[in-house]
């Protein structure tokens, strides 16, 4: 009976566990969950704080999950990998032996070395439920939120906590909001948004200094707080691996099939680089379908079976107080856009295929687009001019819409 | 012309407590009288343009929608009645013909309607259909007048018969006059039926050819479509002569409707007003009739009978004697409620006979020359029902045509307004997406209902006179009795009065 | 299982399913207290560019790409085969809308996601825009 170790009780992790048992049903699988609970769905944290979620209701899968699939479940951190006696080495010294193994190990907080930081009493994260749970009891409707960093998570915090404390305010150096996801038109949308609903941006301007609950801006002024967060971003979690002699860049380097440098050693999830098949580039895309789509390959491929995902790319939808932006490949070529005061709709064409796409507003029908840059439809097969306007099957041949309307697909 | 004397016949009357502006009405209606207002969210009515098809009726989700005969009139006179003055009007303005479709609608007699059934009591029984075997098939053609044995082997020549599952057929009906899909169904229906349907004048299609065994194709004056492939691709062939809605006129398909696949299936240019002349101009006696039935037979090798159709006129008995001679197989007899694409209404309202009287004196005739077995006799002109084909039967039919009877179970709506070919239920109509309105599937299917019901209350209607075959019927004038007729009517129809 | 399949070939644009489909889904017991002076939100889509017109709604993919990314486990695909979503679960991230290849998930009223459960959740218990198609362009059934 085969071995499989996972290391991480992510999103990643219980895909590798369905990937497994699509294929053996009988061996042994043990899941070390280093946050001390299973899989829960961390996009949901802010809409925790908002009411629009509870805590009570994020686990990824019900108990009766690792029940069924017979997935042992370990509540330590890993501290070490011997790849030739193949076996992880957990917190209290036990050596769990693998044949198989999968570091679905994610990523953790970057926290920048602030000069004064350790004066801050109220400081948070805002990555794991831990991190939500704190903030969410600490969070008073007379608090003023300072949140450092305009990016996906500072922004969802942001949102979360509107309308619950006195103030919010997101600062970050980059001169928008979303700056690696989003332009500057288009972040204009999203922060706009969020301005109308009360939050305050202090833009190409960081905090460099902690005094207490003061934080003293590179610009020089100071803002005054009673609960700082700190979503400066994330680093993928590659130390396990890199430890070994892994082959890792920003993350664990996998190959389409999941695996690592290292034999029997796969990785999955936001801790991997892989391949962007709309950039055609190694990289990081710590995002939850990803996430899903690799942890599956490599559960698949762990238990001898021969899955290739080649398809994988960036794919982000963004959304504040019912304003959405969604965007999936690269932002390259030539772009077609337009633009109304509602929203936006740019499309990216490169070399006759389309390469990428942003949609703000309406974004009806958006996953059309996504799916021709995941399948490199080839533009000349389909009739650009409506798919401009409106991503339809109708822009498809009709040998397309026949399959995809008469048959199951 | 400034002044619209007609004020619109009807008026769509929108229940605004059930409309939820779903707009469907708008959207199916090719006559353009629904629109929606978007700055009040209301559906507005322009009925100047209503038909009274009735498929914004049918299809409304909350029923907010009646069609009604608008109340305004003009002052009341049994004289000058409002259709008499407003076709005045039409003339006055237009200096045109007036154009109709369908059936004549005036309320002349139904002599169906003034027939009665017999049915068996105590002496003789009667039969339950749901427990003995009950004959409805027919053969329609020439019959020897004796049979011949030898041994037991029956030895007589039988030329050519079509064989029919019961004794109905779709009448003539050109693609051009009705939508592919309209015909689809029809040749659908009719071939899983054991049935035949009729391809009118305007040929056959070629994607129809399948269906051959169980289609007419008509030979006309026009000679649309007409090849020797087309001949031979048909179960029989049938020279027009005359129809029952137009008798005495040939016909005139307006070239807007000569798209590319018609004028193929025709075979005449794209866009060409397609002109069937009144008559064949090779045809001016039965003796060039015969020329005409055998030049076919000849072409079709004698396997296929011969269909002659015409028009229930005056001397009708005289014309079906003179065919009964020609060496056509069958005679088909359309009487004056017949319906058309098109016809002028003046011709469709006062030209030609009743299909009952015009049948009960073709029979009489024909047995008292004693050629009634030259041929078989079918007769059509607004056949309602079942009963109408018993009562037919009775009289001396061999088979009935139906038509109107057919479109009404694909859809048709009787708004009589073929002519324009706006059809809304894709029936009437060559504009795509109009006909794709009209899913042959559902429209075979209707078909198919529609016969199979009335074979049933066929076999109901014969088991109840104690008649357990369709043969057994025919001419059984016995079976028949007429109420409120005159002596003259009881007399031409060769029934009795009920009571004697 | 049966799905929805789609002839445009006799697909009439007359958007019937879209009404037929929020009516279903309502809850109500009339189609004027459902619908009237509401903007609808249904679960299939009528396409109409003029030319083509067919109504689109969730194709039940053997595989569903919408599962996989649903950030919050709402998503799922039963044993029947039939993907529903759970709304209770739905934060209406909408990348389900960002996934689906065939443009089959919309945004529902409130902004959480919705896309079309075959009416087994609703008292229909069949497809309501399959039985109130007038064409015929839409079918219930099984292929394979």
């Amino acid at each position: 009976m085969k071995q499989y170790v996972i290391i991480g009780g992510g999103v990643a992790a219980v895909s590798c566990v369905d990937g497994i048992r699509s294929r053996d049903p009988e061996g042994k699988i043990t899941m070390i969950c280093g946050e001390g609970r299973t899989a829960y769905c961390r996009p949901l944290i802010s809409y925790c704080l908002k009411g629009k979620s509870d805590f009570g209701k994020i686990d990824y899968r019900p108990e009766s999950y690792y029940i069924q699939n017979r997935c042992k479940l370990v509540y330590q951190k890993a501290v070490k990998i011997d790849p030739i006696k193949q076996t992880v080495t957990l917190e209290d010294g036990e050596a769990l032996p693998y044949d198989a193994l999968c570091a679905a190990t994610g990523s953790d907080p970057i926290v920048p070395p602030f000069e004064g930081i350790d004066t801050v009493s109220a400081k948070y994260g805002f990555l794991t439920e831990a991190d939500a749970r704190a903030l969410d009891g600490a969070v008073k409707p007379d608090s003023r939120v300072l949140i450092i960093g305009a990016g996906l998570i500072g922004l969802k915090c942001a949102e979360g906590l509107c309308g619950r404390a006195r103030s919010v305010t997101v600062c970050d150096l980059a001169p928008r909001v979303l700056s690696s996801i989003l332009d500057d038109t288009c972040a204009g949308f999203m922060q706009k948004k969020l301005e109308e609903h009360g939050v305050t941006f202090l833009l190409s301007d960081t905090a460099v200094r902690f005094d207490s609950d003061n934080a003293i801006m590179q610009s020089g002024r100071t803002v005054s707080f009673d609960i700082l967060v700190l979503a400066v971003g994330v680093r993928a979690n590659v130390s396990l691996i890199k430890d070994i002699g892994g082959e890792c860049g920003r993350g664990i380097i996998v190959d389409d099939g999941m695996r690592t440098s290292i034999e029997n050693i796969y990785a999955a999830g936001d801790c991997t680089e892989g391949f962007d098949a709309s950039l055609g580039e190694r990289r990081v895309i710590a995002i939850l379908p990803n996430a899903n789509m690799q942890g599956r390959t490599a559960g698949v491929n762990m238990a001898g079976g021969s899955e290739l995902l080649t398809n994988l790319m960036p794919m982000n939808a963004i959304g504040f107080f019912g304003l959405h932006a969604l965007s999936a490949g690269s932002p390259s070529g030539q772009a077609h856009e337009r633009k109304t005061d509602a929203g936006i709709k740019r499309l990216y064409i490169r070399d006759g295929y389309l390469s990428g796409f942003i949609l703000i507003g309406d974004i009806t029908g958006a996953g059309i687009y996504t799916a021709m840059i995941r399948e490199k439809t080839p533009l000349s097969s389909v009739d650009n001019e409506l798919l401009l306007t409106l991503p339809s099957l109708a822009a498809f041949s009709e040998q397309r819409r026949r399959k995809v309307l008469r048959e199951v697909v | 012309m400034g002044i619209d004397f007609i004020y619109p016949e009807f008026e769509v009357k929108r229940d605004r407590e059930r409309c939820i502006a779903c707009r469907v009405c708008e959207r199916q209606c090719a006559n353009c009288v629904h629109s929606y207002d978007e700055e009040s969210g209301l559906m507005l009515s322009d009925e100047s343009q209503c038909v009274d098809c009735h498929r914004c009726v049918s299809l409304c989700p909350t029923r907010a929608l009646k069609i009604v005969k608008s109340d305004c009139a003009l002052r009341e006179n049994a004289n000058w009645t409002t259709d008499a003055i407003n076709e005045i009007y039409k003339q006055a303005s237009s200096g045109g013909v007036l154009l109709s479709s369908m059936g004549n609608p005036k309320p002349m007699p139904v002599y169906w309607d003034r027939i009665l059934i017999n049915a068996s009591q105590v002496t003789n029984p009667s039969i339950d259909p749901l427990r003995e075997p009950m004959e409805t098939r027919v053969f329609l053609g020439k019959k020897p007048d004796r049979i011949k044995r030898e041994g037991d082997e029956l030895c007589c020549e039988l030329t050519p018969q079509l064989e029919l599952s019961m004794p109905v057929m779709f009448s003539a009906m050109s693609y051009g006059s009705i939508s592919y899909n309209a015909h689809k169904s029809l040749a659908i229906a009719a071939s899983k039926l054991g049935i035949l349907y009729n391809t009118g004048e305007g040929g056959l299609h070629e994607d129809f050819y399948a269906y051959g065994a169980n289609t007419i194709v008509q030979v006309a004056s026009g000679r649309f479509g007409v090849h020797e492939k087309y001949l031979e691709a048909g179960a029989a062939v049938e020279i027009k002569m005359g129809q029952g809605a137009k008798p005495g006129i040939g016909g005139h398909l307006p070239g807007t409707k000569i798209g590319s696949d018609i004028s193929r299936t025709r075979m005449i240019p794209e866009g060409s007003d397609a002109i069937s002349p009144a008559p064949h101009h090779d045809i001016y006696s039965i003796e060039d009739l015969r020329q005409l039935v055998y030049s076919i037979k000849e072409t079709t090798g004698y396997r296929k009978p011969v269909i002659v159709k015409v028009a229930a006129v005056h001397n009708i008995a005289a014309i079906a004697s003179g065919i009964a001679r020609s060496g056509a197989d069958i005679i088909a007899i359309d009487g004056f409620r017949g319906g058309t694409g098109a016809a002028p209404t003046r011709i469709r309202d006062n030209v030609g006979i009743p299909i009952e009287l015009a049948l009960a004196s073709v029979d009489t005739r024909l047995r008292e020359e004693g050629i009634r077995n030259n041929v078989s006799l079918v007769v059509g002109g607004s056949i309602h029902s079942s009963a109408d084909v018993i009562k037919a039967i009775a009289l001396g039919a061999d088979a009935c045509y139906i038509a109107t009877a057919a479109l009404l179970a694909l859809g048709c709506h009787l708004c009589r307004t073929c002519q324009t070919g706006n059809c809304n239920w894709g029936i009437a109509t060559q504009r795509p997406e109009l006909v794709k309105r009209l899913n042959p599937d559902i429209g075979s299917e209707r078909l198919i209902n529609l016969m199979t019901a009335w074979n049933h209350e066929i076999k109901e209607l014969m088991g109840g006179m104690g008649i357990n075959s369709i043969e057994a019927l025919r001419g059984n004038r016995l079976m028949l009795r007429g109420v409120g007729l005159n002596g003259k009517e009881l007399e031409i129809l060769g029934i009795s009065h009920a009571g004697e | 299982m049966k799905r929805v399949f789609v002839d445009e070939q006799w697909c009439l644009g007359c958007h019937l399913c879209e009404y037929n489909c929020a009516y279903a889904n309502s809850g109500a017991d009339s189609m004027v207290k459902a619908l009237k002076d509401r903007q609808i939100f249904p679960r299939v889509r009528v396409e109409d560019t003029g030319k083509i017109t067919f109504a689109l709604s969730c194709r039940h993919c053997s595989d569903p790409i919408c599962v996989k990314g649903c950030i919050s486990g709402a998503l799922s695909k039963g044993t029947d085969g039939a993907v529903r979503i759970d709304r209770d679960k739905c934060v209406g991230c909408f990348t389900c809308i960002l996934l689906c290849p065939y443009g089959a998930v919309m945004a529902g009223e409130g902004g959480a996601a919705i896309k079309c459960e075959l009416c087994l959740e609703n008292a229909c218990g069949a497809p309501a825009c399959v039985a109130g198609c007038p064409n015929r362009a839409l079918v219930y059934e099984e292929r394979g």
